[in-house]
C-alpha cells in the first residue's frame, strides 16, 4: 500500500503515521504541504497537530494549504483519506466531512486513553471489525468536541457513518463516558462516500509494541485487509 | 481607505463553553445577575478603497470563505472611513 503522510506548519503526529505504515510494509512518503504532487496515494493521512498555530479556527487555514487542492480533488475521485485530530477538524474546515469541531465542554486540553466503540464495519476503516467491540486510545486535543445541527445529525445516524463512540470500559455511551461533550458521544465519522474518515482518537500512536495499547493497530489491519481484497 | 469591523458569533443552537465558565466566574465575583455569557470574535481589515459597495461584496467574500464557519457561527459587519 502506498500511503502519503501531509506535513503542515504544525503538525506534530506525522512522523507517528509515517512510521506506523512504514513499520508494517508500507511505503509511506512525507508530503510538505507547499508541494503540488500526492505522489499517486492509495490513502492520505491528514496528521494530528496543531496546523498554523490553530489560529483562527483549528484546520481553518490548513484547508487553504496549497496540498489541499490535490486532496479534495482526490477525495472527490474515491480517493481514501483519514484526517486524525487536527487532521479531522481539517476535513470539517474543508467541507469532506460535515460538522466542526468545538472547544471541549470542559473547556481544557484532554490528554488521556479513552475507550471507544466500534459502530460499524461497513467502511474500508473498519472492515472485519466487530460492531460493539472496543478499542483503548489515547486522544489529545482542546476542541474534540463534535457538533453538527439535528438534521446533519440524522442523517449520520440513518446512513450508518458514525464509525467510533466514546465509551466506557464496559462499552456504555453514558455522557460520563465522553470526553468532550461530542453530539452522540462521536468519535470518528466517515462521509456519505465512505472513503474518507476523520476520528479524535489517535490510533497511530497506539499501534506499536513500545506503547501502553496497541488497540489502533485494528484498524490498520482493517484497511489492509480492505486494501487486499481490492487489488 | 475603508476598514472593516467584522463580528463573527456563535450560533445561538451551539454551546458555547467558554462563554459559560466566564459566567460561572462573573457569579464568583459577586456578579450575580448576569445570566449569560457568549463569547465571540472580533476582526479588522483595512482596505485600499473607499467604494463601499465594492468592498462589501469583498468582506462577504472574506467572510464566506475563511473567517466564519457557517456550520457553527454566523457574522455580521460594518464600514468605516479610516486613514490608517
Amino acid at each position: 500500500m502506498k500511503v502519503s503522510v501531509i506535513t503542515f506548519p504544525g503538525s506534530n503526529c506525522d512522523h507517528d503515521a509515517y512510521e506506523v505504515f512504514r513499520s508494517r510494509g508500507h511505503i509511506a512518503r512525507m508530503i510538505w504541504h507547499k508541494d503540488h504532487d500526492l505522489q499517486n496515494p492509495d490513502l492520505v493521512i491528514l496528521p494530528g497537530g496543531f496546523s498554523y498555530g490553530d489560529y483562527l479556527r483549528c484546520g481553518a487555514l490548513a484547508r487553504f494549504s496549497p496540498i489541499m487542492n490535490e486532496v479534495i480533488a482526490f477525495a472527490e475521485k474515491s480517493g481514501f483519506v483519514i484526517g486524525i485530530c487536527n487532521g479531522f477538524q481539517i476535513l470539517t474546515e474543508a467541507g469532506l466531512l460535515p460538522g466542526a469541531l468545538m472547544r471541549n465542554s470542559g473547556i481544557n486540553f484532554i490528554c488521556k486513553h479513552q475507550m471507544l466503540r466500534v459502530e460499524s464495519s461497513n467502511s474500508p476503516f473498519t472492515k472485519g471489525l466487530k460492531p460493539g467491540s472496543l478499542l483503548d486510545t489515547p486522544i489529545a486535543h482542546k476542541e474534540g468536541n463534535y457538533y453538527i445541527d439535528s438534521e446533519g445529525l440524522k442523517a449520520l445516524q440513518d446512513q450508518d457513518q458514525i464509525l467510533f463512540r466514546y465509551c466506557d470500559a464496559q462499552g456504555n455511551l453514558s455522557p460520563e463516558a465522553n470526553p468532550n461533550g461530542s453530539l452522540d458521544n462521536i468519535a470518528g465519522i466517515v462521509n456519505k462516500g465512505r472513503n474518507v474518515l476523520g476520528m479524535m482518537p489517535h490510533p497511530e500512536r497506539s499501534a506499536t509494541e513500545s506503547v501502553y495499547s496497541q488497540d489502533g493497530s485494528q484498524i490498520f489491519e482493517a484497511i489492509e485487509s480492505f486494501f487486499d481484497g481490492r487489488y | 481607505m475603508l476598514k472593516a469591523k467584522i463580528f463573527v458569533e456563535l450560533k445561538p443552537s451551539v454551546l458555547d463553553p467558554q462563554g459559560k465558565a466566564v459566567t460561572n466566574s462573573l457569579h464568583n465575583l459577586g456578579f450575580e445577575d448576569v445570566s449569560q455569557t457568549r463569547i465571540g470574535k472580533y476582526i479588522e481589515i483595512v482596505f485600499d478603497s473607499s467604494d463601499h459597495e465594492a468592498v462589501s461584496a469583498e468582506v462577504t467574500k472574506i467572510c464566506d470563505s475563511l473567517l466564519a464557519n457557517p456550520n457553527t457561527e454566523t457574522y455580521r459587519f460594518e464600514l468605516v472611513e479610516t486613514k490608517s
